[in-house]
C-alpha cells in the first residue's frame, strides 16, 4: 500500500541523509521526498511517499522515530489530509499546438509561466495522478521536460503535525 | 609531518594564544571527558589527534592506553563498558583510524554498547578537497553508530561531547561518534560543560504504559505452559536481580539469549540454559511450546528463533518489554508490547503480582516442568568424556571448575564461543562478554584488555579459537606494557572450526578454505611478546595447566589446547529451520 508520511526534523546538516541512508540500508521503498525549512527555521518538514506491508510500514514509522534528529513522525495516509504536487513542464508548442496546449493547461488550471515562440513551461499543482493525467493528455512528443516535485502533504482540519 | 596545514596550524594556535585565556578544543575535549569521569580512554594517535594527544599528556586524570590497531581501541573501549556499565571510550586519528575502527564500532552497535568514540579530522578548511587522511567519517560510519556529530565550530564542542555521551548511555544504548577536526581542536572558546542536556527529538521511554502492564499480569497468571524469554536488555539495564526475582516468585522456566547469558543464574534449576540455534534441547522445545511468552530486552533474533513461520504458534500469547519500539513487532507479531527500561517495567510487574495475590494454575505449572524435566533428560549437551584427545567442552568445564565459575570469560567467533556459551555457567551479569550480532572474529583479545582494566585484580580468560586470536594478535604487545595478567584459552582444532562444522553438514564435507595452515608456534609467539607460553595436548593435563596458568597472577599465559578437530555444536537447528527441528548429538 502507498503510504505517505510526514515528519519533523532537526534543521541540521546531515539529517536528510540519515533518512535517506535508512530507507536504502533497510532497502524501503522510496517514491518521493520532500523537504525545507519551516516557519521555525530550526525545522524542517518533509513528505516521503513509500509503498510496503502494514509491517513494513510500521518499522518504517519505528524507524524513522528512532532518529536521534527526528522529532515528529505521522503517517498522513492514516487519516484525512490533503497532497499537492508541483510540476514544471516544458512543451514544444508551434502552430496550432498552441492554441490546444494552451486549452489543455487551463482545463487542468496549470498557468504558462514561460513562453517562447517555440515552447511554453506550464506551471502545474495537484495531486500525483492529476499530474499524470496532464503528461498523458499532452502529445508525448510535444513534452521537452518535466520537473516534479513529489509530494507535499498535510492533514486536514485540526490534524496538526507541530512541536 | 611534512604537511605545511600543519606548520601553519600551529602558527595559527600561537597568535591566539596569546590573545585570550580561553581553552582550545583539545582542552576541552580532555576537560569533557574528565567530567564525564571517564578513567580510561583506549586509543592510537596520528596527526589530526596531536593536539588532543598533547593535552592527553598533560595531565593525569584520564589514562590512555595504547592499543597496536584501532580495531583493538574500539574492541577494548567496548569490553570495559560490557563488564561495568560504564561508557567506553576510544581515540582514533582520521582517515586510517577511522576505518579501522569501524568493525569495533558497529561490533559495539550490533550488541547496542555505550561507547563514544573520539575521532580526528582533517581542518575544516581542507574537508572535501581529499585532504591527506581524509574520509567523510559521518557518512561511512553513519549505519553503524546510534549517532554521530562533526563539530565544526569550537563553541559546539562541549556541549556535543555532553550529548554524545547522554546518547550513548540513555534508552537503548549504542557507540556515539564525535568527529573532531583539526582545527577545531586548536580553536579557542570559552569552557562550559553542561550539566544536563535535553533535547526535543530523544526522549526514551522508561516506564511501560500501565494497562499494557496490567494485560500482562493478567495473561501471566492466565499461563498454563509459560516461558521467559531474556537477552542483552536485562544485562545492559542491570536487571539481572530484578528478573531473578520474579522468574523465583512465578516459577516459571527462564531462558536466556547468547546475549542475555549470566542474567539469570545458569546453575539455577529453573534455568533451562541457552535458546536459539545452539541453544539446548529443553530451552528451544519450551519456547516452541509455551502459551505464554514473556520476552525482556530479546528481540527475536534469527539464530534466537530461526525461521518465523516455523516458530509460529497460534496458541502462544507473547509479552515483550523492549526500549525500541522497532524492535518490538520487527520479526515476530507479539500481543502485549510494552516499551519501556527492564527494571522499570520488572518493578512495575512484580507489585501487580504480589497486589494481585493469585498465582497461576500449579498443577498445570507442575505438569509442565514435568515435560521439561523429560526434555532435559535428553542430556543435549553430552559429549564424550573419556576421549583420548583433548574434548573443547572439557577444558571449558574445567576451566569453570578452576576459577569457581567466578571469571570473566571474552570470547572470540566459532565453536569456541558456543562452547564456551554452553559449558562455563554465568550466575552473575557482565561476566560473559562476546560479540553476537556482528560476530566479529578478533574481539575476544581487545575486549578481554579492556574487561581487566575496568575491572583489575579479576580473573579475565579469553576462550578463542586458533584462527580468530589472528585477528588481533597484536595485541600481546599492549598487555605486555600494561600488565594485564589475562589468561587465553585457545582451543586449537587447526579448523574455522565453524566453518568447517557447516561444510560438513551442508556442503558435502568440501572444507573449502576452512583449514588453518600454517599456524605459529604460539608458545613462542606469547613468549617472544614477554609472556608465558604453554601447549596442553593430553586430556590429563588439562586441569594441572589451567591451576598452574592461574597462579601465574601477574602474567599472561597463552594457552593452546590441541582439540579434537572433528568436535561439532550441538544442539543445532539449521538455518530457515524451526526451533524444534534440531540436529541432536
Ligand atoms: C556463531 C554465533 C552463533 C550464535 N548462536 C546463537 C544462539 O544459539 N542463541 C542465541 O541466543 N544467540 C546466538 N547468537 C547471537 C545472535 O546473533 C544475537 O546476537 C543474539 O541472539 C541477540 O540477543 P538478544 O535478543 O538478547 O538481543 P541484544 O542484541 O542483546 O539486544 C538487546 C535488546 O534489548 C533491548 N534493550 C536494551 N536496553 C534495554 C533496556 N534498558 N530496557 C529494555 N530493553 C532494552 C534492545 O532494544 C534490544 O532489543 C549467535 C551468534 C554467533 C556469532
Ligand atoms: C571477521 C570475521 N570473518 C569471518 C567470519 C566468519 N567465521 C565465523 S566462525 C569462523 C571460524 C572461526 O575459527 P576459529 O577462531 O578457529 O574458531 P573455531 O570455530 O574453530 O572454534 C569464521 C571464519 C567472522 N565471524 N568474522
Ligand atoms: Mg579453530
Amino acid at each position: 500500500m502507498r503510504h505517505i508520511i510526514s515528519l519533523l526534523m532537526e534543521n541540521e546538516a546531515g539529517a536528510l541523509s540519515r533518512v535517506a541512508g535508512l530507507f536504502s540500508s533497510r532497502g524501503y521503498n522510496i517514491e518521493s521526498l520532500t523537504v525545507a525549512a519551516t516557519e521555525d527555521s530550526t525545522l524542517s518538514r518533509m513528505t516521503l511517499v513509500t509503498t510496503g506491508s502494514d509491517d513494513v510500514i510500521e518499522q518504517i514509522t519505528k524507524q524513522l522515530n528512532k532518529l536521534i534528529e527526528v522529532v515528529k513522525v505521522v503517517d498522513l495516509s492514516e487519516g484525512n489530509h490533503i497532497e499537492r504536487e508541483l510540476m514544471l513542464i516544458k512543451v514544444r508548442a508551434v502552430d496550432h499546438d498552441r492554441e490546444e496546449i494552451k486549452r489543455m493547461a487551463d482545463i487542468f488550471r496549470g498557468r504558462i509561466i514561460d513562453v517562447t515562440d517555440k515552447s511554453y513551461t506550464i506551471e502545474l499543482t495537484g495531486t500525483g495522478s492529476k499530474l499524470d493525467a496532464f503528461i498523458e493528455a499532452m502529445n508525448h512528443t510535444t513534452i521537452l521536460e518535466t520537473v516534479r516535485t513529489g509530494a507535499s502533504g498535510i492533514g486536514r482540519g485540526e490534524r496538526i503535525l507541530k512541536v | 609531518m611534512f604537511n605545511p596545514t600543519y606548520i601553519a596550524d600551529i602558527q595559527h594556535l600561537e597568535t591566539q594564544e596569546s590573545m585570550s585565556a580561553d581553552l582550545t578544543g583539545a582542552e576541552i575535549t580532555v576537560r569533557c571527558l574528565q567530567e564525564e569521569g571517564v578513567e580510561h580512554i583506549f586509543g592510537y594517535p596520528g596527526g589530526a589527534v596531536l593536539f588532543l594527544y598533547d593535552e592527553l599528556f598533560k595531565q593525569d586524570k584520564v589514562r590512555h592506553i595504547l592499543v597496536r590497531h584501532e580495531q583493538a581501541a574500539v574492541h577494548a573501549a567496548d569490553g570495559y563498558a560490557r563488564s561495568s556499565n560504564k561508557v567506553g571510550v576510544a581515540l582514533v586519528t582520521s582517515g586510517p583510524g577511522v576505518t579501522n575502527a569501524v568493525t569495533g564500532i558497529a561490533t559495539a552497535y550490533m550488541d547496542s554498547i555505550p561507547l563514544v568514540i573520539i575521532s580526528g579530522q582533517v581542518p575544516t578548511h581542507a574537508i572535501g578537497l581529499d585532504a591527506f587522511q581524509e574520509v567523510d567519517t559521518v557518512g561511512i560510519t553513519r549505519p553503524c553508530v546510534k549517532h554521530n556529530f562533526l563539530v565544526k565550530d569550537v563553541a559546539e564542542l562541549a556541549v556535543t561531547i555532553k550529548k554524545a555521551f547522554y546518547i550513548a548511555s540513555t534508552g537503548r544504548p549504542g557507540p556515539v561518534l564525535v568527529d573532531i577536526p583539526k582545527d577545531v581542536s586548536q580553536q579557542k572558546t570559552k569552557f562550559v560543560y553542561p550539566e544536563r542536556v535535553t533535547m526535543r527529538s530523544y526522549n526514551p521511554n522508561i516506564r511501560g504504559h500501565a494497562g499494557q502492564i496490567k494485560k500482562a499480569v493478567q495473561l501471566i497468571l492466565e499461563a498454563r505452559r509459560p516461558m521467559i524469554y531474556t537477552g542483552g536488555g536485562v544485562i545492559l539495564s542491570d536487571a539481572a536481580s530484578r528478573l531473578t526475582e520474579l522468574v523465583r516468585l512465578l516459577r516459571f522456566p527462564c531462558t536466556n539469549t547468547l546475549m542475555g547469558l549470566g542474567g539469570y543464574p545458569a546453575t539455577d534449576r529453573q534455568f533451562v540454559g541457552m535458546l536459539g540455534m545452539h541453544g539446548t534441547y529443553e530451552a528451544n522445545m519450551a519456547m516452541q511450546h509455551c502459551d505464554v511468552l514473556v520476552a525482556v530486552g530479546a528481540r527475536f533474533d534469527d539464530r534466537v528463533i530461526g525461521n518465523p513461520k516455523h516458530f509460529y504458534n497460534p496458541d502462544r500469547k507473547i509479552i515483550h518489554i523492549d526500549i525500541d519500539p522497532s524492535s518490538i513487532s520487527k520479526r515476530v507479531k507479539v500481543d502485549v508490547p510494552i516499551v519501556g527500561n527492564v527494571p522499570d517495567v520488572l518493578d512495575e510487574l512484580i507489585k501487580l503480582l504480589e497486589l494481585r495475590k493469585e498465582k497461576p494454575d500449579q498443577s498445570a505449572l507442575d505438569a509442565w516442568w514435568a515435560q521439561i524435566d523429560s526434555w532435559r533428560e535428553r542430556d543435549c549437551l553430552r559429549y564424550d568424556r573419556t576421549s583420548a584427545i583433548i574434548k573443547p567442552q572439557m577444558v571449558v568445564e574445567t576451566l569453570y571448575k578452576v576459577t569457581n565459575g567466578d571469571a570473566f570469560i571474552t570470547s572470540d567467533v566459532g565453536q569456541h564461543q558456543m562452547w564456551a556459551a554452553q559449558f562455563y555457567k554465568f550466575d552473575l551479569p557482565r561476566r560473559w562478554i562476546n560479540s553476537g550480532g556482528l560476530g566479529t572474529m578478533g574481539f575476544g583479545l581487545p575486549s578481554a584488555m579492556g574487561v581487566q582494566m575496568a575491572n583489575p585484580g579479576a580473573h579475565v580468560a579469553c576462550i578463542t579459537g586458533e584462527a580468530s586470536i589472528q585477528m588481533c594478535i597484536q595485541e600481546l604487545s599492549t598487555c605486555k606494557q600494561y600488565h594485564l595478567p589475562l589468561k587465553i584459552i585457545n582451543l586449537n582444532n587447526r579448523y574455522m572450526g565453524m566453518v568447517r562444522q557447516w561444510q560438513e553438514f551442508f556442503h558435502g564435507n568440501r572444507y573449502a578454505e576452512s583449514y588453518m595452515d600454517a599456524l605459529p608456534d604460539f608458545v613462542k609467539l606469547a613468549e617472544s611478546y614477554g609472556h608465558v607460553g604453554m601447549r596442553i595436548e593430553q586430556p590429563g593435563d588439562v586441569e594441572a595447566a589451567l591451576q598452574e596458568a592461574f597462579k601465574l597472577k601477574g602474567r599472561l599465559v597463552f594457552m593452546d589446547f590441541v582439540t579434537d578437530q572433528t568436535e561439532n555444536v550441538f544442539p543445532m537447528v539449521p538455518g530457515g529451520k524451526g526451533l524444534s527441528e534440531m540436529i541432536l548429538v
